[in-house]
């Protein structure tokens, strides 16, 4: 377990420490379209081939590492903080506050935030700066993502309002902000750390998903988000397996996120 | 690990799922896919694909437009005459014609659905095709089987316009779903497929006096999902797909070469064009930038259009020239040639507007350097590739292009409402071969005149000239003249560039070995144009 | 029996909150009121102004959903300007085949994210449980159009595409929380006293974590629904999900409004139960 979790935060710089020297070990730049060879296999000069437009793949994951493997957890920190507290609050409390804080959680999870989203990015100007608008979608992401955790910390520090530690907490004097913050919150780790685990790659697909509103990335910026896109279509069943790199990429980040986590928790 | 593989592990997760079992496809039964459900099955309303399509197999007309040869057909007119003043047109009908309910039909049921079709309430897309000017529209009986339907003012291509007029039934109770044409609606499942059996009172033969259709019934699958539909085929669970994706087509002609159709450059476009509205909500360089020609002009000679139409469509488009297509052989002007990219030429023009490159940035008089967006409808991907591809071909020339995708009813409302964009990439479908169909396109009063509609007064030079040219091909009869006239239109159109063609389109199908008497065409519906004709199998047909 | 009566009219309350804020949120997007067939060239100036008329809210938003709230007191759930059917016709239609795939879906992902849950704490695997996690990851990290059309090759239901995105949910909850439980000082002290592994853990360790999970099973219910609109979308079964992506991007207020309100109340409803049901548990 403790190799696996080294092992886990190992890979996790290293794939950090690529996406940062992008620059240098790209061969080429991501926006560049080589156009007499788009769709190219695997070769020396694009090692995990190009794209339909001619651009080197392996140049795009790198710098798309950047934008998601930086975006993506942020966003997921943000949603499983407002749910730690929203939903920790509202178990702590009890009574009427938990049942109107829950209710208002239900109907945040039934509104079709489709709209909002069509909305926000109305009121951006067209011409802001691929990077702003990635920003602001996964911090939309992050504070519309909150709602189901919320429901499922209420539920656990209602439980562990009851437990004995907490008990002898209230006995030593601990009462309130104190309560909630030294005693409670840590001990919602194991439903935070599952949902922060699940958020990341869900935020990744729902970011490429958003650029059906013109919020996400903007072309030429890649994101795993945008190079997973490339996987659903039809093509995606001919033998171009170097075309799965990207989701294999994701799958591994964030199992060794899951992995180090644990590490962490243990 | 293989793909075969994958799937492998992907059954053994599923514990209890169980395998959708194929349909069966039943014996001489036609299948494929619609991209929705049809919103009407009244002839008359039909504006979306769904509909037309099941009114193109339900519906009979007075005259058909072969697809192929172009040339107009008798169909329930056995012959028709236009009268000198091209006001009105006499049809002389068939006989012994019922509706697919036994209801006889006559006359009357051509003036009943030219009553239906010219009532202004009823704001009708094909109606409106009719009307040239204000005014009733009469229908005389002279006779069973003889009707004039004269119209208030000349119509250009009055017969043609008959090909999309389904006649629908004066008198019998099923209204609209009373059909003469070689299929009626027999089963309508909500959301997923619609079936069509065969006409049993369709009035056509073939040589050997057999009645047609040859295939006896046809299923619609409400199919949005185009790679779906792309499995779905290879899988044989439909029998063609009417227009495919390039990058499918050349999938399938790698594994099936028989099975791909490229019927040559069709008469549909991809454009882009600047938003010229002066009230538009942009600074005003930038409207003093999209309303210069030299600029306009600048912008299509910065573009590769052979690189679009290679890496974008696979070599499957070409570079456009103008709003005619080359496949519109009759009415596209021979003499223009499509914009070649040149890089000095459009240095030029911009320089001669004040425009220079600083430090690889290209900026204005004032010192602004030139960025701009250009908006396009997101699951687009060929139009967002070329998107892509324009904006690295305007980086060359220091220019700084933002793509922005957006859903399409918020792109609408930008550019006819709002105007609250820059530029935008979209498409022409074409279905009509006569340019007098894009009347509400070029005259600068119309509402689909994209970069400035609905001017009360035309605000430039090039503009008046283009509304008094399409006026005067609207009301002659003389085809050289029409003619002229168009070609006129299309040379200020290639000087001027208010929308900058970027490439036609080839018209791309697959068809299943299985289905034989295939002709495909450049125009609607490219494959099925000819159903009654088709065959299943082993049948052979007898009629071309 | 008050409690019944509470719970009924809160769902009716944040119901009709969530109508009213769904109608105003598609009411003022961008795109309200166009229609793809005003690009229709062959459309006169006074087609084009009828059918710009016809798309437009007469009045305003309050005035609009009062009088609909009317109409709906009678019965009448609208029209859909999309469909151009009655909404009420449209929802019967539907409904069947998004109850099936989202029952099927959150039974099955139950079923497999619980089992692997389960099998990753009671195998005491290293091993075991690095696979039950890659594979949870795996279909995590998948796009819903991978899965759809990976569904459609092997020919299996298109609402295996819901499971999967539930599962890994599931399992990862489950998981956590059945591991925290197991960690409790009572379960060691069972084990040290040598009870079978069986009865430890549906005795000592379901039952500890039993009010969360419900939680969590309240929860995948909506997220089922939420994960229906693009499954159904991208697999094309006529069902409500479906129905809702094209009310969304055909901006049919009708039908929006009587989504989000079967949306709410579903959600409201399941939440509820899962909230009762471990109320019930924890105090059993």
């Amino acid at each position: 377990m403790k190799r696996a979790g080294f092992a886990a935060i190992v890979f996790l710089a290293l794939v950090t420490l690529a996406s940062l020297l992008a620059e240098v070990l790209a061969p080429a730049s991501y926006a560049q379209q080589f156009r007499d060879a788009p769709d190219a296999a695997c070769s020396r000069q694009h090692p995990l081939g190009t794209d339909d437009l001619g651009r080197d793949r392996f140049s795009r994951l790198l710098y798309g590492t950047r934008v998601s493997l930086l975006l993506a957890p942020a966003a997921a920190l943000l949603s499983c903080t407002v749910a730690g507290l929203v939903g920790g609050t509202a178990g702590f409390a009890g009574g009427w506050v938990e049942e109107f804080v829950m209710s208002a959680t239900d109907l945040f999870l039934s509104l079709p935030w489709l709209f909002l989203l069509i909305t926000v990015r109305a009121l951006l100007p067209l011409n802001v700066a691929p990077l702003t608008s990635v920003v602001i979608t996964f911090a939309l992401l992050g504070s519309l993502g909150w709602a189901g955790a919320a429901r499922v910390v209420c539920a656990d520090t209602r439980r562990l309002c009851d437990s004995d530690f907490m008990l002898q907490a209230r006995a030593s004097g601990s009462a309130g902000p104190r309560l909630l913050f030294r005693h409670l919150l840590p001990n919602l780790k194991p439903v935070l750390l599952a949902q922060f685990w699940i958020s990341i790659p869900v935020f990744i697909l729902s970011e490429t998903n958003l650029s059906m509103l013109g919020l996400g990335v903007t072309e030429p910026l890649p994101s795993w988000g945008s190079l997973l896109r490339e996987l659903e279509s039809y093509s995606v069943l001919s033998a171009r397996p170097w075309q799965f790199v990207p989701l294999i990429l994701l799958v591994a980040t964030v199992s060794c996120f899951h992995v180090a986590m644990q590490r962490e928790e243990s | 690990m293989n793909l075969r593989s994958q799937l492998l592990l992907v059954a053994l997760l599923v514990s209890t799922g169980s395998a959708m079992a194929a349909d069966s496809q039943a014996a001489n039964q036609l299948r494929f896919c619609i991209g929705a459900e049809p919103k009407t099955f009244n002839p008359l309303l039909v504006d979306d694909d769904a509909s037309g399509t099941i009114t193109y197999l339900t519906g009979g007309v007075l005259i058909r437009l072969d697809r192929v040869s172009q040339k107009l057909l008798p169909e329930l007119a056995t012959s028709w005459s236009i009268n000198r003043a091209g006001n009105a047109i006499s049809f002389v009908l068939r006989d012994n014609v019922r509706f697919s309910d036994g209801t006889p039909f006559s006359a009357e049921d051509v003036a009943y659905t030219m009553e239906k079709l010219m009532d202004p309430s009823l704001h009708s897309p094909v109606g409106d095709s009719f009307r040239s000017s204000e005014g009733k529209v009469t229908t005389t009986i002279a006779g069973k089987n003889h009707i004039t339907v004269t119209f208030a003012a000349p119509i250009v291509g009055l017969d043609r316009l008959f090909d999309q007029v389904a006649i629908m039934s004066a008198k019998s109770p099923q209204k609209e779903m009373a059909v003469l044409g070689p299929y009626y609606v027999a089963e309508n499942k909500a959301g997923a497929y619609l079936l069509l059996n065969r006409n049993p009172n369709y009035w056509k033969r073939d040589q050997s006096g057999r009645q047609l259709p040859y295939i006896d019934s046809v299923r619609l699958d409400i199919q949005q999902n185009r790679d779906i539909e792309a499995l779905r085929l290879t899988r044989g669970e439909i029998d063609f797909i009417n227009s495919v994706n390039p990058e499918f087509f050349e999938s399938l002609k790698a594994k099936a070469p028989q099975t791909v159709l490229d019927a040559g450059v069709s008469l549909d476009s991809e454009q882009m064009w600047f938003n010229q509205v002066p009230s538009a909500p942009l600074p005003d360089y930038k409207k003093a930038w999209f309303a210069s020609s030299h600029f306009r002009r600048a912008i299509s000679a910065s573009i590769h259009r052979d690189d679009l139409a290679r890496v974008v469509f696979k070599g499957h488009a070409q570079p456009a020239v103008s709003f005619v297509s080359p496949a519109n052989k009759f009415w596209f002007n021979q003499k223009l040639q499509p914009h070649a990219f040149d890089a000095k030429a459009a240095m030029r023009e911009l320089n001669q507007d004040g425009f220079q490159l600083q430090n690889g940035i290209l900026r204005d008089r004032g010192g602004h350097a030139v960025e701009f967006s250009i908006i396009t409808n997101a699951g687009n991907q060929d139009r967002e590739r070329m998107a892509a591809m324009i904006q690295q071909d305007l980086a060359a020339v220091g220019i700084h292009l933002n793509v922005v995708t957006l859903d399409f009813p918020s792109l609408i409302e930008r550019i006819t409402r709002t105007f609250n964009y820059e530029s935008c990439l979209l498409g022409l479908v074409n279905d009509d071969l006569d340019p007098n169909a894009q009347m509400t396109v070029w005259l600068s009063s119309a509402d689909n005149h994209q970069w400035n509609p609905n001017q009360k007064t035309p605000a430039t030079a090039w503009e008046a000239e283009i509304d008094r040219l399409m006026r005067e091909q609207a009301s002659a009869l003389d085809p050289q003249k029409r003619k002229r006239a168009v070609d006129r239109v299309q040379e200020i159109v290639w000087e001027q560039e208010p929308f900058i063609y970027l490439v036609n389109k080839h018209a791309l199908s697959a068809v299943s070995p299985n289905l034989h008497n295939v002709h495909p065409a450049i125009l609607r519906p490219q494959v099925y144009w000819n159903i009654d004709q088709l065959t299943l199998g082993k049948e052979v047909a007898t009629s071309r | 029996m008050s409690t019944l009566f509470k719970c009924a009219a809160k769902t009716i309350l944040i119901v009709l909150i969530g109508g009213f804020i769904g109608a105003t949120l598609a009411r003022f997007a961008p795109g309200y009121g166009v229609t793809e067939e005003e690009l229709d060239s062959r459309l006169s100036g006074e087609s084009l102004r009828a059918l710009r008329q016809s798309q437009q809210l007469h009045g305003n938003l309050m005035s609009f959903y009062i009088g609909y709230w009317g109409k709906l007191l009678r019965g009448d759930l609208g029209f859909s300007t999309v469909m151009r059917e009655p909404v009420r016709q449209l929802i019967a239609e539907r409904f069947p085949e998004t109850i099936k795939s989202v029952g099927f879906g959150v039974a099955l992902g139950w079923a497999v994210g619980l089992g692997f849950a389960i099998l990753s704490i009671t195998a005491r695997s290293g091993a075991v449980d690095f696979a039950t996690s890659m594979v949870a990851t795996i279909a995590l990290c998948t796009p819903a159009a991978v899965l759809a059309l990976l569904c459609v090759f092997a020919q299996a239901p298109g609402r295996l595409v819901i499971a999967v995105i539930v599962f890994p949910k599931v399992f990862q909850y489950a998981r956590n929380l059945l591991m925290r439980s197991a960690a409790l000082p009572h379960v060691v002290a069972a084990t040290a006293r040598g009870l079978h592994k069986a009865r430890i853990f549906l005795w000592h360790i379901l039952p500890v974590a039993a009010p969360q999970l419900l939680a969590v099973a309240g929860i995948t219910v909506s997220i089922a629904f939420t994960a229906a609109i693009p499954v159904e979308a991208l697999c094309d079964m006529p069902g409500i999900g479906q129905l809702a992506w094209k009310a969304a991007q055909g901006r049919d207020l009708e039908l929006l409004i009587v989504l989000t309100m079967m949306v709410a109340t579903i959600t409201l409803l399941a939440n509820t139960a899962a909230d009762l049901l471990g109320k019930a548990a924890t105090h059993g």
